[in-house]
C-alpha cells in the first residue's frame, strides 16, 4: 500500500545483506568482542546504507524515509545492534547537518559520516537532563573567535568510536531552551575525554559512553546553525530518529516472530507439535497481528514524511506502539521457546535484551505519550 | 568499450516443485530471481568497468515484461544500459530459437567487445545458450571462465575444468561464459537503486530486432520438453553391523555380488 516496486527491491538489498553478512558467527562475536567489524560497516557504507535520504550532492543516496524504514527494518531483524550504526548517521549523526549545517559544514561532516569514513555522535543527553532536555547544564561562553564548553553528557552512543560530536550546550544560561546551541566539537580537542564505556543490558557491539568537557575551545565556524537556534534542531533531529527507532522494533519483533514459529513447530511436547497446542497458536496470533498493525504506523508514518505530509504525530505513534508491541512480542518468543530462550545459544534471548531499550531511548514511550495527548489536547 | 551482459529471470529453484501429475514447474508463489551464473557475469563485466570507467555495461534478457524487475537489479548493481527482448512471438523458444533472439538482440544493440553469459540457467541447466549466440553471432566462445585478463584487442582467460583450468588467449569480440568462482557478485546500493528507476529500460518485439515470427519461439524450436519429473527417491541404505573385519568382508562381499570390483 505504501510503497512501490523501487522499495521492493531496497527490502531486497537490505535482507540479502543482513542474511548473507550478519551471521551467527558474526553476531556471536560482536557480543563477546564488544566490538562491531569494520569490513561489515565498510560493505553498509558501499550498499549505501548510511546515507540513504542524504541528497546525492552530499554523497548520500538521494533515496526516501520509507527506503530508510525498510533498511532498517530487514537489518534489525537478524542484528539490532547492526541497525544502531545504519540509523545512527541516517538522523542523530545526520540530522543536525541536513537541517542547520552551512554548506562547508555539510562538506566537511556530513558527506565522510554518509561514505562511512568518520563517525559523529549526537550529544544532548546529561546525567541531569534526559527526558527534560532544556534542563542541561552545559555551557558555551563566547571568548573571542572560540567558544569555551564546560559540561558532562551521558549515554553517548558510539562517543568512544566518534570522531566528532554534535554537542548542546547553553550559550545563554537565562533564555531556558532558546539559550541552547548547537556546537560541532572535534573528538580530539584538546579538554574532550570520554567516560568507561557502559556495560549495557543489550545492543552490545556500539560502545556507549559519557563525553567530558573540560574548558574545550570550538572555533566559531564550528557553532552548528545560529546561536540559541540548539533545541530546535535538536527536536527536529529526534523527530526523525523516531522513525528509525519504530523500524528497528519492527525488525526486532519480525525476527522474534520468525523464531517462535520456527521453534513452535519443531518443539514437541505431550506427542505433538507445541504449536498445536491452543495456547501457544494463539500466542503467535496475537504477536503477528499486533506486528501487522505497528508495521503499518511505522510505513505510514514514513509515508506522509515523503510526501510532505505532518508526521509528527504519526511518527510518535509508531514510535511508541512498535517499540511496546516489540518488547512485548520478544518476551513471548522467549516463553514459547521455554528453558532454551533463557540461553545465549537462541536467538530470541539476544533479541529480547536488545530491545529494552527501544522504548527508552530517544523518547521514552512516556513522552511519546505527552507528544500524542499535546497534539489531541491542544487548546 | 562496450560490454554486454546476457541475464535470465528465472524461478528460484530452491523453492520450486515439479507438479507430479501434470509434469510441469509449479511456479505459483515462486520468487524470481537473476540467475546466479549471470550475477557472476554481471559482476565480471562490472569490474571491467571499475577498471576502464569509460566502458560502457549492457544487460540484455528474453522474456516477459516482469523481467524488467531483474533489469533494474541489474541496473542497480551498476550496469549503463537494459534491454528486453519481449513478444509473445519470442513466448515457448527452446535454446535454439532463444539464441536466434538474443543474437538478433546483440546485433541491434550493435559494437559490443565482449559479450558475458552466465554458465546456465538453475531452471533449465542446459548450458547451451551462451555458445549458441557465439555461434550465431560468429565470435569465438570460451566457457566456464574463472578468471580474466583484458589486453589490447584480446582476452587471457582461464577456463575452468574438472580437475584444473585451461588458460586461453581469445580474440575479442568474443563470448565468455562464467562460473561462480569467477568473482563474488556486489550488492546494489540504495542510490543505484534510486538511479536504477530514472533509467529507461529499452523493449523490444520481433519487428524491432528484424525477426520473422517462424524463425523465433515455439515456432523455431526442434525440441519440446515431452516430459518432467522427480526422481523417486533412492530407497534407504543398508547398514552393516559386527566387527570391523566382518563388516568390511560383507562390504567387499556386496560390492563384488553388483559386479563394482
Amino acid at each position: 500500500m505504501y510503497f512501490t516496486e523501487q522499495h521492493e527491491l531496497v527490502r531486497k538489498l537490505a535482507r540479502e545483506f543482513a542474511e548473507k553478512e550478519l551471521t551467527k558467527e558474526i553476531l556471536d562475536q560482536v557480543e563477546e568482542s564488544e566490538t562491531f567489524p569494520e569490513e561489515i560497516l565498510d560493505k553498509m557504507a558501499k550498499a549505501g546504507f548510511f546515507g540513504i535520504k542524504v541528497p546525492k550532492e552530499y554523497g548520500g543516496q538521494g533515496a526516501d524515509a520509507r527506503s530508510y524504514v525498510l533498511v532498517m527494518e530487514e537489518i534489525a531483524r537478524v542484528s539490532g545492534v547492526a541497525s544502531i550504526y545504519v540509523s545512527s548517521p541516517n538522523s542523530l549523526s545526520g540530522g543536525p547537518f541536513l537541517l542547520s549545517g552551512t554548506e562547508e559544514q555539510k562538506a566537511k561532516y556530513l558527506t565522510p559520516v554518509v561514505k562511512g569514513e568518520k563517525k559523529v555522535c549526537f550529544a544532548l543527553t546529561e546525567p541531569g537532563a534526559g527526558s527534560d532536555a532544556g534542563g542541561m547544564a552545559t555551557t558555551a561562553v563566547k571568548d573571542g573567535d572560540y567558544y569555551i564548553l564546560n559540561g558532562r553528557k551521558t549515554f553517548i552512543t558510539m562517543a568512544p568510536l566518534a570522531d566528532w560530536a554534535v554537542v548542546y550546550a547553553k550559550t545563554d544560561m537565562t533564555k531556558g531552551t532558546k539559550g541552547i546551541s548547537a556546537f560541532v566539537v572535534d573528538m580530539k580537542l584538546p579538554g574532550v575525554s570520554c567516560g568507561k564505556p557502559e556495560n549495557k543490558m543489550g545492543v552490545v557491539g556500539c560502545a556507549t559512553s559519557d563525553i567530558i568537557l573540560d574548558n574545550v575551545r570550538v572555533h566559531k565556524s564550528d557553532l552548528l546553525g545560529e546561536e540559541g537556534k540548539g533545541f530546535i534542531n535538536a527536536m527536529k533531529t529526534l523527530d526523525t530518529g523516531r522513525l528509525g527507532v519504530a523500524a528497528q522494533s519492527i525488525g526486532v519483533a519480525q525476527g522474534a516472530l520468525d523464531e517462535a514459529i520456527r521453534y513452535a513447530k519443531e518443539r514437541k511436547q505431550f506427542g505433538r507439535r507445541i504449536a498445536d497446542f491452543q495456547a501457544i497458536s494463539f500466542m503467535i496470533a496475537d504477536m503477528a497481528t499486533k506486528l501487522e498493525a505497528a508495521k503499518n504506523l511505522v510505513y505510514k508514518a514514513a509515508y506522509l514524511m515523503d510526501t510532505h505530509q505532518d508526521a509528527s504525530m504519526a511518527a510518535s505513534m509508531a514510535k511508541y506502539y512498535a517499540s511496546e508491541i516489540c518488547n512485548e512480542i520478544a518476551g513471548k518468543a522467549v516463553q514459547i521457546h521455554g528453558g532454551y530462550g533463557f540461553i545465549k545459544d537462541y536467538k530470541v534471548e539476544r533479541m529480547y535484551r536488545d530491545c529494552r531499550v527501544f522504548t527508552i531511548y530517544e523518547g521514552t514511550s512516556q513522552v511519546q505519550q505527552m507528544v500524542i495527548a499535546g497534539k489531541l489536547l491542544k487548546k | 568499450m562496450k560490454i554486454l551482459v546476457c541475464v535470465k529471470q528465472v524461478p528460484d529453484t530452491n523453492e520450486v516443485k515439479i507438479d507430479p501429475v501434470k509434469g510441469t514447474l509449479i511456479r505459483d508463489g515462486v520468487p524470481s530471481i537473476l540467475n546466479p551464473d549471470d550475477a557472476n557475469a554481471l559482476e565480471a563485466a562490472l569490474q571491467i568497468k571499475d577498471q576502464n570507467p569509460d566502458a560502457v555495461v549492457a544487460v540484455l534478457t528474453m522474456g516477459p515484461p516482469q523481467a524488467t524487475y531483474m533489469l533494474r537489479e541489474c541496473l542497480a548493481m551498476g550496469a549503463d544500459e537494459a534491454y528486453l527482448l519481449s513478444d509473445r512471438a519470442f513466448g515457448g523458444a527452446d535454446t535454439c530459437a532463444t539464441s536466434t533472439t538474443i543474437a538478433a538482440g546483440i546485433r541491434k544493440v550493435g559494437d559490443v567487445d565482449i559479450i558475458f553469459a552466465g554458465r546456465q540457467a538453475i531452471d533449465g541447466d542446459t548450458a547451451q545458450v551462451g555458445p549458441q549466440v557465439a555461434q550465431r553471432l560468429g565470435v569465438p566462445v570460451v566457457t566456464y571462465v574463472q578468471d580474466i585478463k583484458l589486453e589490447d584487442g584480446k582476452a587471457v582467460v582461464q577456463r575452468q575444468l574438472e580437475d584444473g583450468y585451461e588458460v586461453i588467449e581469445v580474440q575479442t569480440p568474443c563470448l565468455l561464459t562464467a562460473v561462480k568462482e569467477l568473482n563474488e557478485p556486489r550488492y546494489m546500493s540504495v542510490g543505484g537503486i534510486v538511479e536504477a528507476y530514472q533509467k529507461e529500460i529499452t523493449v523490444w518485439d520481433h519487428h524491432a530486432v528484424g525477426l520473422d515470427p517462424k524463425d523465433c519461439g515455439l515456432n523455431a524450436s526442434p525440441t519440446q520438453v515431452f516430459r518432467s519429473f522427480t526422481p523417486p527417491p533412492k530407497g534407504k541404505g543398508e547398514m552393516l553391523s559386527g566387527s570391523v573385519q566382518e563388516m568390511s568382508a560383507a562390504l567387499v562381499g556386496k560390492l563384488k555380488e553388483k559386479h563394482y570390483i
